[in-house]
């Protein structure tokens, strides 16, 4: 306890160097600009910026990172508050009393208790993630070669089951990740593999550019000439912003249920933010005294999910920085940048590399703080950029997504790479396939095969290894029951938590 | 959102998916099993490969089979991949000009490539103009030059004439 203070206090100390300041609070507006922009999620901002971090030191490259993915999660509320746009899907759920509240002039309060909120529940995210790392750590040096594998296997398939859509499809995927990270050359008998006699994929395809391909260039093609116009003529001062304090009461007890909400699926991994607002807010209609009059504008139906999002947000890096298991694609990108500045994430991390780890920590609070201040003056130009229209901006993110490539090893082969991607992400969206879970099994692949690998030479061959170590067996039987409960699901046509789903579905058809 | 005819597209979609899913595995499979499978104990390169393709095909057996029990319409609006055929004039503009940007960085530098995929995606969106195009990749050009040439020193002359 007190160690972890005074790390904490450490780590302060690396965030307010001025350039790791700096470019926190660099990470902070343009996650906060990007998440406000349709159509351009957390993981777009992110592997654009990617290349960026290759020339910098390891502490601010992943505070930067780290900046754009919750400093998008603020702005995807402004957009979905406001104009009724969730500009990516977590904040689907926002809409539904967010916009309501809105038509009815309080717009700006509500945009008032979703900061306050998102910086309760982040708080608690991250006083979670400080005491939980290290405990997670102790145990996890424990873990040989068959434990990494097990749990690897959990996290995918949490990953690909839980997310959104068909769980089938997820597992699909991630498979088609895992494949896709297998190209290059096999690390134990230096034979190429699917490198197609191509030189240079001898060193496996590169993350930056399936990335781009998939969030950026994908979306590009399924997009243009498809989006609708944004019109608004919604004006902001700082005084609305202001909830009263019957507001507050209101907002109080759904803010700590979200973010317990929250805060319990960020721990575990492979659960996608959707599904965690989409609970919080069915957790919400469930204790509410009238859920008939969620929809037409309740302060709990803003609280609640948000909050869920935020403390999740955090909460998510705790595997990936202890355990090197990313829970979504945005942290697999995350786990990338890591390995791509010769970083290894896992139990070694914080002893390794403290800087990394408690810099991180103190950085989320003050990039919290710094994102509270910004958003008061900044959301009348946030709603201003709402109006770049889509037909400027995607031409001008096309040229930074090659460009950006190009940087990634300078070579203009990687364009291909991109392009490839990017024409596979848009065939597969088109046939209703989620594209983030091939991140995840692209970045688990190549350790995924090690481990595997590993563990079976020091059995001789023997797959029971996998059931006969305890840690390892628990991982595999819980991936098992998770397996059979998604089968059943899938047998009962819907499982419970595509009737949420299914329910918030409806009731945004309703509200469009 | 839910109209009937969503719902009968949406199971069709399913075989056509399931049917590259299949497609995927079982050649990825069959390249792997010429790089040497080995043994439990001592895999070789294509082990690994070899059962994510055969996986990735009984993936797509089973999407075919379940296709007509999915649930359509509400739940396919929400998860957000609803998506139709790609506008033909856009997606063949960017797929254009981003091969464009390759020759054109490979051949005469940053600034024409910068231009040709600039303005060949910005002509994919039919509702730019010819004029507006041309302003626009002019800022970019301006971009290129100030921020990745002078700024990032991207390792790309501006101009120059061949390989």
């Amino acid at each position: 306890m007190e160690q972890s203070l005074q790390d904490l206090w450490y780590g302060f100390g690396v965030a307010f160097q001025g350039h790791n300041l700096m470019w926190s609070f660099f990470g902070v507006l343009v996650g906060n600009l990007i998440g406000v922009l349709p159509g351009m999620g957390a993981l777009s901002a992110i592997s654009i910026l990617l290349p960026l971090t290759y020339t910098m030191h390891p502490v601010p490259a992943i505070l930067m990172l780290a900046g754009i993915f919750y400093g998008s999660q603020y702005g995807g509320a402004i957009g979905a508050i406001l104009l009724n746009l969730p500009s990516h899907p977590p904040h689907a759920v926002t809409c539904l009393d967010g916009f309501p509240m809105t038509k009815k002039g309080k717009g700006g309060t509500a945009l008032g208790i979703t900061m306050i909120c998102s910086f309760f529940a982040a708080s608690v995210g991250i006083i979670v993630m400080i005491f939980a790392s290290p405990l997670l750590t102790t145990i996890a040096f424990k873990f040989g070669p068959a434990e990494l594998f097990s749990i690897m296997l959990l996290g995918l398939l949490a990953g690909s089951t839980m997310s959104r859509g068909s769980p089938l499809k997820g597992v699909a995927m991630t498979l088609f990740g895992l494949l896709c990270g297998v190209v290059g050359t096999d690390v134990n008998t230096g034979a190429f593999r699917f490198a197609f006699g191509i030189p240079e994929l001898s060193d496996g395809l590169e993350m930056v550019a399936v990335a781009m391909g998939l969030f950026g260039i994908a979306d590009f093609l399924l997009n243009v000439n498809r989006m609708k116009a944004i019109t608004s003529n919604t004006r902001m001062r700082i005084r609305d912003m202001r909830p009263s304090l019957a507001e507050l009461k209101e907002a109080f007890w759904p803010m700590v249920r979200g973010t317990a909400v929250g805060t319990l699926f960020g721990a575990m991994p492979g659960t996608g933010p959707t599904i965690t607002t989409f609970i919080a807010y069915a957790v919400e209609q469930k204790v509410a005294k009238d859920p008939s009059k969620f929809g037409t504008g309740m302060i709990a139906g803003v609280a609640a999910p948000e909050a869920s999002a935020h403390s999740k947000t955090q909460v998510d890096f705790i595997p990936t920085m202890s355990l090197g298991i990313p829970g979504d694609a945005v942290m697999a990108l995350l786990l990338g940048a890591l390995l791509i500045q010769g970083i290894q994430p896992g139990p070694q991390l914080i002893s390794e590399h403290p800087d990394i780890f408690w810099g991180l920590i103190a950085s989320f609070w003050i990039g919290n703080v710094i994102l509270m201040i910004l958003n008061v003056p900044l959301i009348g130009v946030w709603v201003k950029m709402l109006q770049v229209p889509y037909r400027y901006l995607f031409p001008s993110a096309m040229f930074f997504i090659a460009v950006g490539v190009f940087t990634t090893q300078n070579s203009l082969f990687q364009i291909w790479e991109v392009l490839v991607f990017g024409i596979v992400g848009a065939l597969l969206m088109v046939l209703d396939f989620s594209v983030a879970p091939i991140m995840l099994g692209f970045v688990l692949g190549p350790m995924m095969e090690e481990n595997f690998r590993r563990a079976l030479l020091l059995s001789r061959g023997d797959m029971a290894i996998f059931v006969q170590r305890p840690i390892s067996a628990t991982f595999v039987g819980i991936s098992a029951v998770l397996l059979l409960a998604v089968t059943w699901g899938a047998w009962r046509k819907k499982s419970r938590i595509a009737k949420v789903q299914e329910m918030v579905a409806e009731e945004t058809a309703v509200a469009a | 959102m839910s109209d009937p005819s969503n719902k009968k597209k949406t199971w069709n979609k399913d075989y056509y998916g399931g049917a590259l899913l299949v497609i995927v595995g079982a050649s990825a499979a069959y390249a792997a099993n010429s790089y040497n499978l080995g043994t439990l104990a001592h895999m070789g390169p294509g082990y690994f490969p070899f059962a994510i393709g055969v996986l990735i095909a009984i993936c797509g057996v089973l999407l075919a089979a379940t296709a007509k029990k999915k649930p359509s319409g509400g739940e396919a609006a929400l998860v957000g991949h609803q998506h139709d055929i790609p506008d033909f004039r856009g997606a063949s503009c960017i797929i254009l000009g981003t091969i464009l940007f390759y020759f054109a960085g490979e051949y005469f530098g940053l600034l024409p490539a910068t231009f040709c995929i600039v303005f060949v995606s910005a002509l994919g969106d039919r509702s730019n103009s010819v004029f507006q195009a041309l302003i626009l990749t002019a800022g970019m050009m301006i971009v290129a030059v100030v921020i990745f040439w002078w700024a990032l020193q991207v390792q790309m002359p501006l101009f120059k004439w061949g390989i």
